[in-house]
């Protein structure tokens, strides 16, 4: 009697022990713009994590602790996002978060870079959903930073395999934000249309302060004027909405091949000349065939007003779980180790992080913008239909990222 | 290239026509009562954000009518209640109270309406081609705003220049002291201009909202624009005003469909300053958003009282 009492109480102590270590929250910082002209790209991506969140911890969490979601407001300012990135390892937060603009993920870089290697034992993890540089995962690749989005140098890849294949195209019009994105993007454009189809002219390639203009009118003129049959444009936030926009009133009838055309706004603004005009290059699309997206789709409009744009971010906290469950930990460097070469299936298919440079390898989607979408976006009938799947083997690129891992 | 031409002449127009309604408010109420108000961007910024909530409920034409005439209203009240009481103290005071004011103003803009772009748009028919020149429209929109900035113009000139009401502006500006001798309520005159002007600031945010976007940042944005506008008009001179608005609305647009580096415009004129290119290859498309402010430092260095200034400042 006395010793079934005794294992009793221990039984009880030890699942109080779990019950505690269950109990316990990691926190997941996400530093992006929930301010200002940009916000309408980080305030999607906040409440899709936060309702991502709820799925994972109904799911048993991070190794059963339960993931929280901390938003950090950064303007899309560099030092802002230090200066929150500090508060947040104040705070004893060692997730961080971040998508919106190369110019930030850079700063982050490097300021987890010199944290991590001053302060061992309290490691951060950069997780990045959007910030495309093709530089963080080649010459400057950190083993700290793992990214969950094609970089921009795959995106282009794509998309100029499909402008390759459409031969009415022949007078190209570049028009991307002048920092190091935008180059990025009009760099590989010019390479890789001169690679794939010499006979296609550039006839413009613009370059426009980011987060700045308001009236991108003076640019549709030049466009128009330049005779081009398309638009290739990295352009984020505010900047695509206003552009394609201003496009849509002056009548220009080149098509916008974009990297963000879907983003939030877009279909609003531009209502039916926006259809069969805009195209994008992403990791998803809008038709939804799937019943489980569809129903993610539906719910979080509801609950939260915007559109489930963001697929790759409930990639990201699926390989997160996925790594913290296989690691049994959600330290940084059980969890950095745990990422390098995992794999998981996704509503797209299969998806892996690369070990070399830790870049995800995903299949990607062109999809077009159409009315009488079954699921519209922004509450509207229209929404972005899939006109061409690229494999993950078409998307990947090699890498010249020499990893330096710590010992 | 003649399409160029004229697609960014009425580019440039109708950007200056806005800028002109937004600073001839600025511009008449510093010359009256002496009070630069920083805070009249963010009058334009609730125009935009009055006239998307009202259009809900009376549709566009309705608000473009009572979102401006709700500025005003604002404006005077915070005339009557804050900057009266304020102008006992002197001009600092008055400037950091407009200055503070702009700040709750953006800060009630963002917990009203929320920190994103509200999706405030003209109505559907007149986003039709007015007119379609070299295979690119021009909105019916355009249009409206070009004629309702023409005869806000004609409209201000009016009033000013032809009526018993402008005839005691005109007087109060120079002599305010004299015409209050006279028996003129010069005070309420003040409350009057001040929500005159913050009215046109609101006129000026209902149609350009839909024109370029209604978000929070909407102030920030043209707000230093404005001053730009009234500094090198000449502080206080409405003609300056508007040359200016125009100059700089043409200025940024034309600065954007050239393609040529600033190297390419000093070697027009045989100069080689920047032989390794650091500077010089910066393009003019890419100042474009720097040149009102190039043309503040220009003006205030080689002609510090403006275009049609009459005072030093």
């Amino acid at each position: 009697m006395l010793k079934s009492v005794r294992t009793l109480v221990t039984a009880s102590l030890l699942l109080a022990g779990t019950a505690a270590s269950a109990a316990e929250t990691v926190k997941l910082a996400l530093i992006d713009p929930l301010t200002g002209p940009m916000a309408a790209a980080g305030q999607p991506a906040f409440e899709h994590l936060k309702l991502e969140a709820e799925r994972i911890n109904a799911n048993g969490g991070l190794n059963g602790a339960k993931l929280e979601i901390v938003g950090l407001d950064n303007k899309v300012n560099p030092q802002e996002s230090l200066v929150q990135l500090q508060k947040a390892i104040n705070d004893g937060i060692q997730l961080v978060t971040q998508g919106n603009g190369s110019s930030v993920a850079s700063a982050l870089i490097t300021s987890v870079e010199k944290h991590n290697r001053r302060n061992p034992g309290k490691e951060v993890l950069y997780l990045n959903y959007a910030a495309v540089d093709p530089a963080f995962t080649n010459e400057r690749c950190s083993y700290w930073h793992f990214r969950f989005d094609a970089n921009a140098d795959m995106k282009m890849n794509a998309l100029t395999n499909y402008i390759a294949s459409n031969k009415d195209i022949h007078k190209v019009y570049l028009i991307n934000q002048d920092y190091s994105f935008g180059h990025a993007v009009s760099k590989s454009a010019q390479e890789m249309l001169k690679q794939k189809r010499p006979d296609i002219e550039i006839v413009g390639n613009d370059f426009h302060p980011l987060a700045k203009v308001k009236d991108f009118t003076p640019y549709v003129s030049k466009i128009q004027a330049s005779g081009a049959d398309a638009v290739i444009s990295g352009n984020w936030g505010q900047d695509i909405t206003l552009l394609v926009k201003a496009a849509a009133e002056f009548g220009l009838k080149a098509p916008f091949y974009t990297y963000y055309g879907a983003s939030s706004g877009v279909v609003t603004q531009l209502g039916d000349k926006g259809v069969d005009r805009i195209y994008q290059i992403n990791e998803y699309y809008g038709d939804f065939e799937d019943p489980e997206m569809a129903k993610k789709q539906v719910e979080m409009y509801e609950k939260t007003g915007w559109d489930f744009y963001y697929l790759r971010l409930s990639t990201m906290l699926d390989m997160l779980k996925a790594a913290a469950d296989k690691a049994g930990s959600t330290d940084p460097k059980d969890l950095a180790k745990a990422l390098e070469g995992l794999s998981i299936e996704t509503p797209t298919g299969e998806v892996t992080m690369r070990a070399e440079d830790h870049q995800i390898q995903l299949p990607m989607f062109i999809s077009v913008m159409k009315d009488g979408m079954k699921y519209g976006a922004e509450g509207t009938d229209y929404n972005f239909h899939k006109i061409a799947e690229i494999a993950r083997d078409d998307v990947t690129l090699p890498t010249t990222c020499r990893m330096r891992r710590p010992n | 290239m003649l399409e160029i031409i004229l697609f960014s002449l009425l580019n440039g127009i109708l950007y200056g026509l806005l800028l002109f309604m937004l600073s001839s408010g600025l511009t008449l109420i510093f010359s009256m009562m002496g009070v630069l108000n920083f805070a009249h961007a963010s009058f334009y910024m609730l125009g935009a954000y009055f006239a998307y909530t009202l259009g809900m409920h009376t549709g566009f034409w309705p608000a473009l009518i009572l979102a401006p005439i709700l500025v005003g209203v604002v404006g005077s009240l915070v005339e009557r209640f804050g900057l009266r009481r304020v102008h006992a103290n002197g001009h600092v005071a008055e400037l950091l109270f407009t200055f503070g004011l702009a700040y709750v103003i953006d800060e009630l803009v963002q917990l009203t309406w929320g920190t994103v772009a509200v999706p405030y748009r003209e109505p559907d028919y007149l986003r039709e081609p007015l007119f379609t020149l070299f295979g690119t429209d021009y909105s019916i929109f355009r249009g409206v705003v070009i004629l309702i900035s023409i005869l806000m113009f004609i409209a201000l000139w009016y009033l000013l220049k032809k009526t018993r009401v402008g005839m005691m502006i005109r007087a109060a500006l120079t002599h305010g002291a004299m015409v209050g001798h006279l028996g003129h309520n010069v005070p309420r005159l003040f409350m009057l201009v001040f929500g005159f002007g913050c009215a046109l600031a609101g006129l000026a945010g209902v149609i350009g909202g839909p024109l370029l976007a209604t978000e929070p940042g909407m102030a920030a944005t043209l707000g230093p624009i404005v001053f730009v506008v009234v500094v090198v008009g000449g502080m206080g001179s409405l003609p300056g005003a508007f040359y200016a608005s125009l100059l700089i609305g043409l200025l940024q647009t034309f600065f954007v469909a050239i393609d040529a580096s600033v190297a390419d415009i000093l070697g027009i004129f045989g100069l080689q300053i920047d032989p390794y290119g650091e500077v010089a290859r910066i393009t003019l498309a890419n100042l474009a958003p720097m040149t009102p402010f190039i043309l503040l430092v220009l003006m205030l260095i080689f002609r510090p009282r403006g275009l049609m200034g009459e005072l030093e400042p």
